[in-house]
């Protein structure tokens, strides 16, 4: 089976990989790009932690056919902090307590930060929206909720 | 094990390629098809796409709507026009799948989901697939009904005629976690009144049969009546009659033929 050729940007830099027919875009992330940040966990789009943003719009990575991306734009949790400094949603998550094992976190972020580039001023309703289809197993979601609020709200500790 | 993917500039030569071969599935949102190949379906071997812009045509202007094969859910909800579609969209996974899973694709979503066909079936939708020659229009009953069969078929546009009013159209999905999860049961009404009567009532379920079912009996309770308490008891009664639920993480059978009837009367009836 040949390979395909594939080119996108990642982050705001342009990568080109090739793949195999039918590869999953968290597939050639992880594993051809080297970005661990979005993670697998069902593979079958229910837990949302392999959440990217593709064209600013949040897509499950782990269901999107990774050739449906070229010459598309790629957001992915490596490329939100800013320079040495952490992105204010980051920092509103581990000022909350929003992160416990970590392993949704990636898709946390990456749904929270395609709601509040559309609406910098949520409500609370409109957070647990945004984050309705992304699971964690620890926080019981009301950290996370806080944390969303307080990064939109600008309360972020330095 | 990898599948060959094969794309088309038009929907008709996609068409073609996916009833040529058996074990090719159309890709459209993904959620369907991807979640299929990441399991390991071996029966998948040929991926088939089309990058056609009249899939994802909305034509929502005059009183009969078209939704191509392609559209999201989330381009509905962005659609004013759209307005009595925005609920059993909304009703539909989080953000990420309502900006992949399509229109097309909810037709062949097995239960608890494909809520969105339940809706377009309350509605009297027509599907329109690719045929050998050009495309044929079939009513999404007879289109659910043979299903099993249609996976060689290409779904081009849905179409149905927009509700007299907001009264007219109802939706309910029952799910166990909010705002998002797999249907206990789907239920829509489409109810047009004339002279105070319900004339042509259509109630469709989700998840009370292996595809999206008319409820029959209940729509023959409404029909010629007005939608008093009387008539609204009757057809709660008659809802289970015709349907054949099966067990899953989300409810039993027996569970959900228990409380098919509350709800189809708590929808009738107006209340939340």
């Amino acid at each position: 089976m040949s390979k395909i050729p594939l080119q996108f940007r990642h982050n705001g830099r342009d990568v080109a990989i090739f793949v195999d027919g039918g590869t999953n875009l968290l597939v050639a992330l992880r594993e051809l790009i080297g970005d661990m940040t979005p993670k697998f966990g069902c593979g079958q789009g229910g837990c949302g932690t392999c959440s990217v943003l593709i064209d600013g719009e949040l897509h499950l990575s782990c269901l999107t056919l990774a050739e449906t991306v070229a010459g598309r734009s790629i957001e992915t949790l490596d490329g939100m902090k800013q320079g040495p400094n952490l992105h204010p949603l980051q920092r509103a998550f581990a000022d909350h307590f929003a992160a416990q094992c970590g392993y949704c976190t990636p898709g946390m972020l990456m749904a929270a930060k395609a709601l509040l580039d559309r609406n910098p001023s949520p409500s609370r309703d409109e957070v647990i929206e945004a984050i309705s289809g992304n699971i964690c197993r620890c926080t019981g979601y009301e950290p996370i909720i806080n944390a969303i609020l307080a990064a939109a709200s600008g309360r972020v500790s330095a | 094990m990898a599948v060959t993917v094969k794309t088309f500039a038009s929907a008709s030569e996609a068409a073609g390629a996916l009833s040529s071969d058996r074990t090719a599935r159309y890709l459209g949102g993904g959620t369907l098809v991807m979640r299929a190949l990441n399991e390991g379906d071996v029966a998948i071997s040929t991926v088939v796409r089309a990058q056609d812009q009249a899939l994802t045509r909305i034509d929502a202007s005059g009183p009969r709507i078209t939704l191509g094969a392609g559209v999201t859910f989330a381009r509905i909800l962005a659609e004013r026009d759209l307005a009595f579609l925005h609920a059993p969209a909304r009703s539909i996974g989080g953000p990420a799948v309502r900006n992949m899973g399509t229109v097309g694709g909810n037709l062949f979503a097995p239960s608890p989901y494909g809520d969105f066909t339940v809706a377009l079936l309350a509605l009297d939708a027509t599907v329109a697939v690719a045929g050998g020659f050009g495309s044929r229009d079939t009513p999404i009953e007879e289109f659910l009904q043979a299903r099993e069969r249609q996976a060689g078929t290409l779904v081009l546009s849905v179409s149905c005629t927009r509700p007299a009013s907001s009264e007219a159209f109802r939706y309910r999905k029952i799910a166990r976690i909010k705002p998002k999860g797999g249907s206990v049961i789907t239920l829509a009404a489409h109810l047009p009144v004339s002279g105070g009567r319900i004339a042509g009532a259509r109630i469709a379920l989700g998840s009370m049969a292996p595809t999206q079912i008319r409820a029959r009996a209940a729509e023959r309770a409404l029909e010629g009546r007005s939608l008093d308490a009387a008539t609204i008891a009757a057809a709660a009664s008659a809802a289970t009659e015709g349907t054949s639920p099966s067990d899953n993480a989300l409810g039993s059978a027996w569970y959900r033929r228990e409380i098919v009837g509350v709800h189809l009367r708590r929808l009738l009836s107006g209340q939340d």
